[in-house]
């Protein structure tokens, strides 16, 4: 028994079937419970009011925008290394929720920013960072949906992953050039004595908890229908030739 | 390999177009910025170092899909593939002739187009030396853009797409070299970062660039 096996896609599909309900339910009951928590009952910050409260979707969201595409780099890696078609499916039904992900960090970003820092939008470093992310994000989607041949396809967009990972790196740092910018420092950090106050820590935790099982969930699915698709494709193939 | 090179640039001066486009884009990129922004000295200075970084970048796109398409349609590059060279060279080899026909010509323009933009009198020798340092990195880049989408019929849209955040890095670092040397701050740091792009990109990049045209050769 060897995570290998779940290369196989009958593996996967058996394992995700058995494993899915509980992942949506553990989004669901995770996320009502951190959101509501966050929501209604923590106070509310003495310099940002209640905006401060959008910490518990931003923080989540961008975590897992970076964690996604870190996800899609080992997929990828997989699929060049081992050629697991699972693999790549999952690399590619992954891609449009980082993407989704990082919207949402952007925008909510955006909301606070604005009553706060007095703008929609500002050219730090993150921020920029961010937006250098999406694009990488966008490309990655639109290299996917412009090769035909399935195969194909997830050759060419795992080598973008790969270079695209070392210039995501690269401008990350590359950004830092300007400015040490607007955007406080980590909001959690395994090595600070304190992070955020801990009325406001634990249910970030339980948030974030929620979005990695989102996320699990998502990919999942998105995964299993492209199982599905790649079999309705073989079928057809193969009526068309009989 | 030689023959190679000499074969890509004979046939970017001669195809009309391919050659000049970037340069008269550039030219005419600086011509109306000016225009646009208004004749201040100060502002024009302040801006020159971003502007002219930037010409340079989109004017090495538009040629990018010249790189590998044309040999793709009418089969050369599946002779190059089978040839006795290995395709990583094949890749380097283009890349440096795309550099010879977009990168050092706009290199050498630079200066010229500068006096335009009002660049302070200390930049320069720093653009100079910045493009020459940096347009190998957009062109190695680019080759690597243009191999991914090479089995494309309609490529180009996606390829700036591709290419445009791979490029951030060179364009930060090197507009950065420019502005510092304009106002005649400490360059080292951002000048050995832009080359370390260069120098990593040439050395790595057609690996994966080959490894893409492979596929798309299948």
């Amino acid at each position: 028994m060897s995570i290998w096996e779940y290369a196989n896609p009958k593996r996967f599909m058996q394992t995700s079937a058995w494993a899915l309900p509980w992942a949506i339910g553990l989004t669901v009951v995770l996320l009502l419970v951190g959101l509501v928590w966050g929501f209604f009952f923590t106070p509310d910050d003495y310099k940002q009011g209640s905006t401060v409260k959008i910490i518990y979707l931003h923080v989540p969201a961008a975590m897992m925008a970076i964690n996604a595409w870190v996800m899609m780099l080992v997929a990828s890696l997989i699929w060049i290394v081992r050629r697991h078609h699972v693999s790549a499916l999952a690399a590619k039904a992954a891609a449009p929720v980082g993407l989704t992900f990082t919207l949402i960090a952007l925008v909510t970003g955006a909301l606070w920013g604005q009553p706060m820092w007095g703008t929609w939008w500002a050219w730090d470093p993150r921020l920029t960072a961010f937006l250098i992310l999406t694009l990488f994000y966008f490309g990655y989607i639109a290299l996917w949906a412009a090769v035909e041949n399935p195969d194909t396809a997830a050759d060419l967009t795992s080598i973008l992953c790969l270079v695209g990972s070392v210039f995501a790196v690269l401008s990350r740092y590359a950004v830092n050039f300007w400015n040490q910018g607007l955007h406080q420092g980590a909001s959690l950090s395994l090595d600070k004595e304190e992070n955020v106050a801990d009325v406001f820590w634990l249910p970030l935790l339980v948030c974030i908890a929620g979005f990695v099982f989102l996320f699990i969930t998502l990919v999942l699915m998105r995964t299993r229908t492209e199982i599905r698709a790649r079999r309705l494709s073989a079928l057809l193939a193969r009526e068309r030739v009989a | 390999m030689k023959a190679l090179l000499l074969r890509d640039l004979r046939l970017a001066m001669r195809s009309g177009g391919g050659f000049g486009l970037g340069l008269a884009f550039f030219f005419l990129l600086s011509v109306l910025v000016p225009l646009g922004v208004g004749p201040e000295g100060g502002t024009l200075a302040r801006i020159a170092p971003g502007i002219l970084w930037v010409g340079a970048l989109l004017a090495c796109l538009l040629s990018l899909d010249r790189i590998f398409a044309l040999d793709f349609e009418d089969g050369s590059l599946d002779l190059l593939a089978t040839a006795p060279i290995p395709l990583e060279a094949v890749v380097a080899v283009k890349a440096l002739a795309h550099w010879l026909v977009t990168g050092l010509p706009l290199t050498l323009l630079a200066p010229g187009l500068a006096v335009f933009l009002n660049l302070p009198a200390g930049g320069y020798g720093w653009l100079v030396l910045s493009l020459l340092l940096g347009t190998p990195a957009l062109s190695v880049i680019g080759a690597f853009g243009a191999a991914l989408v090479v089995g494309l019929r309609r490529g180009g849209l996606l390829l700036s797409l591709l290419v445009l955040p791979l490029y951030v890095p060179t364009l930060i670092f090197g507009a950065e070299v420019v502005r510092r040397g304009a106002e005649g701050m400490a360059l080292a740091t951002p000048l050995a970062l832009l080359t370390a792009i260069s120098l990593g990109a040439a050395a790595l990049l057609p690996f994966a660039a080959a490894a893409a045209l492979r596929v798309n050769l299948r």
